[in-house]
């Protein structure tokens, strides 16, 4: 008996995805509320959306967001793919200890701390903050969390395939493309969507590090939500939501597909 | 390993091309080190450097608005100089004000409320996703993973349209008849808690979740066939063998909401003092770059225990998962 299905677990389960989803779907729901008061229902409308098109300063947000985020996600999924190969395979070399400090501070470090740093870094070496210097500052912070999802699929990794690939005189980065990579290649994937939704939701690194011009959508956002809650805003962060749930759903089935295809693929080459 | 070893020093006549290979592999290997190692260098480490230099220069009305401190052009015939003008002024005025005092301890207090809140309402939930049917398992765990995918700054936004004196929270409860007046919840202490809570929930529930999902419940059966009961046996054997999970989900928690700036701007209203907040204000509203340095260098050196412990944690995880 390994699970006991309790009416106390199954209470707790309940109550605390009502709590973890409750707010989300309330936001959503008001994002399509005919009444400017963001908390009475005043019928369903989808007005909101059509001015949030028409409103510039948000698309051109938008814009930057999404070119920063897909920038940086690539660059820090290279990055931190690297990292997450000397982590695991690579235990003995100088300075290694410094390295895993690096790769694992950030990733609690506050942001605070990392923006101004940053940004201090760009002044200091003379760099205009603009759409690079945001960049930068997202794959340092991103290339930490890819390196973290790629290093635990790594762990788990039969290590004795690559054995087996070199013994057959397959050289080192043949094998790594043609046994390693298509094994750790959903980590890879579900790190570059990590990568690439925290730099699309991140406020606080951006605003120190960004410059005229390169307002992000989440500077935007928070602008507008310290004047007050809107409907428009709502409706901002329900494409938003929309956006990354569809990935991770999308990215979660495809997932799902190749572990079955994997299972079907091992029992026919059992039985073959 | 042993078997293929021998196989592979057995093939003699592919000996000096593997040599070859095994050349150029080093080269490649340095080369996978080399250069993630020389990015978090630059853009992590060295900026901690230009962070401590600013803390001891002062502030100036120029751009960058700080004057040059440190500054090694001089060689060593300036470096005497140098060291004379490095200026402790920051520190000593971070201490002068009680202020920024009184922001450190009342970040910690409220990061130490906030993780132990979050314990208390993660434990049950991972607890009952460990316990639930293997095949409904992966499906819980993504739920739960699915709200740290949507925007932070959306999920505590959220929060305001619920927690207002006019808000969906306040309508419930004076609809039910459960209360005549308006709760006042936004812009105080309590609002702060429950935004983290919130927002850090799914870092509790991961670890915890998977140090329970290991265990094996059959020493629970064991300590209540001797005649624990249930409570007695959850916190002689369940507990303590979550500890590890319990651990690493406190510090994920504690350790960035010391220096939280979202939630206290948001939820928590002019009147509360926390270090991040504290620390915004001064760059951006004072625009007294070395004053927000020498915070920065304080929160650092207040957080470098509890990092350094988390850092120890990790390696220790991927020593077992080895």
């Amino acid at each position: 008996m390994n699970s006991s299905w309790s009416r106390f677990n199954v209470t707790s389960i309940v109550l605390g995805f009502a709590f973890l989803y409750l707010p989300i779907v309330l936001l959503v729901v008001f994002s399509f509320n005919e009444s400017k008061l963001v908390t009475v229902w005043g019928g369903f409308s989808t007005k909101w959306y059509g001015s949030l098109f028409q409103n510039k300063g948000l698309m051109d947000a938008a814009w930057v967001t999404a070119r920063v985020a897909l920038i940086s996600a690539t660059v820090a999924t290279v990055l931190g793919t690297l990292a997450a190969l000397t982590l695991t395979r690579y235990t003995r070399f100088r300075g290694r200890v410094l390295f895993s400090g690096m790769v694992f501070a950030p990733l609690v470090m506050p942001e605070v701390i990392t923006g101004l740093s940053l940004l201090l870094l760009f002044v200091a070496v003379g760099l205009d903050r603009g759409f690079l210097t945001v960049t930068l500052a997202h794959i340092t912070l991103t290339m930490c969390f890819v390196a973290v999802v790629v290093q635990s699929r790594l762990l788990t990794f039969d290590r004795s395939l690559e054995e087996a690939a070199m013994d057959l005189g397959a050289p080192p980065v043949k094998t790594f493309f043609q046994i390693t990579f298509p094994v750790i290649l959903p980590a890879i994937i579900s790190g570059w969507m990590l990568a690439f939704t925290l730099s699309l939701d991140d406020l606080v690194i951006a605003s120190f590090t960004s410059g005229p011009g390169a307002t992000t959508l989440p500077m935007k956002i928070y602008s507008q939500v310290r004047l007050g809650v809107t409907p428009e805003i709502n409706a901002a962060c329900t494409i938003l939501i929309a956006v990354v749930a569809i990935g991770v759903i999308a990215a979660s089935v495809v997932n799902k597909q190749r572990e079955v295809q994997r299972l079907r693929d091992e029992q026919a080459a059992q039985r073959g | 390993m042993s078997d293929t070893a021998i196989v592979a020093s057995g093939s003699s006549p592919y000996e000096s091309s593997s040599a070859l290979v095994r050349a150029a592999s080093a080269v490649k290997n340095r080369l996978v080190i080399i250069v993630p190692y020389l990015w978090l260098l630059v853009f992590f480490l060295v900026p901690f450097i230009i962070v401590f230099k600013i803390s001891l220069s002062q502030s100036a009305i120029s751009m960058p608005p700080y004057t040059p401190a440190l500054d090694l052009s001089g060689g060593i015939g300036g470096f005497w100089t140098l060291i004379k003008q490095l200026s402790f002024d920051n520190y000593v005025w971070l201490t002068q004000d009680a202020l920024y005092f009184n922001a450190y301890v009342s970040s910690l207090t409220i990061a130490a409320i906030s993780t132990v809140l979050t314990l208390i309402v993660g434990y049950p939930i991972a607890y009952g996703m460990a316990r639930a049917p293997a095949t409904l398992r992966p499906t819980l765990l993504m739920l739960v993973i699915l709200p740290f995918w949507t925007s932070f700054l959306i999920r505590v936004y959220a929060w305001i349209g619920i927690l207002k004196p006019e808000g969906l929270l306040n309508q419930l409860l004076q609809g039910l008849g459960l209360i005549n007046e308006p709760l006042i919840i936004l812009n105080t202490h309590t609002a702060i808690f429950i935004g983290i809570v919130y927002s850090y929930l799914p870092f509790m529930i991961l670890p915890l979740y998977s140090a329970l999902e290991k265990m094996d419940y059959s020493l629970i059966e064991a300590a209540q066939d001797l005649g624990c009961r249930p409570i007695g046996a959850f916190w002689k054997v369940t507990f303590p063998l979550s500890i590890p999970g319990v651990v690493a989900g406190c510090l994920l928690v504690f350790i960035p909401v010391v220096g939280e700036f979202v939630i206290p701007d948001l939820l928590g209203g002019s009147q509360t003092l926390m270090i991040g907040r504290t620390l915004w204000n001064e760059f951006f509203n004072n625009r007294d770059w070395p004053v927000a340095s020498a915070v920065a260098i304080i929160l650092l050196m207040v957080l470098v225990v509890p990092i350094m412990f988390f850092q120890h944690v990790q390696a220790r995880s991927q020593e077992q998962g080895r």
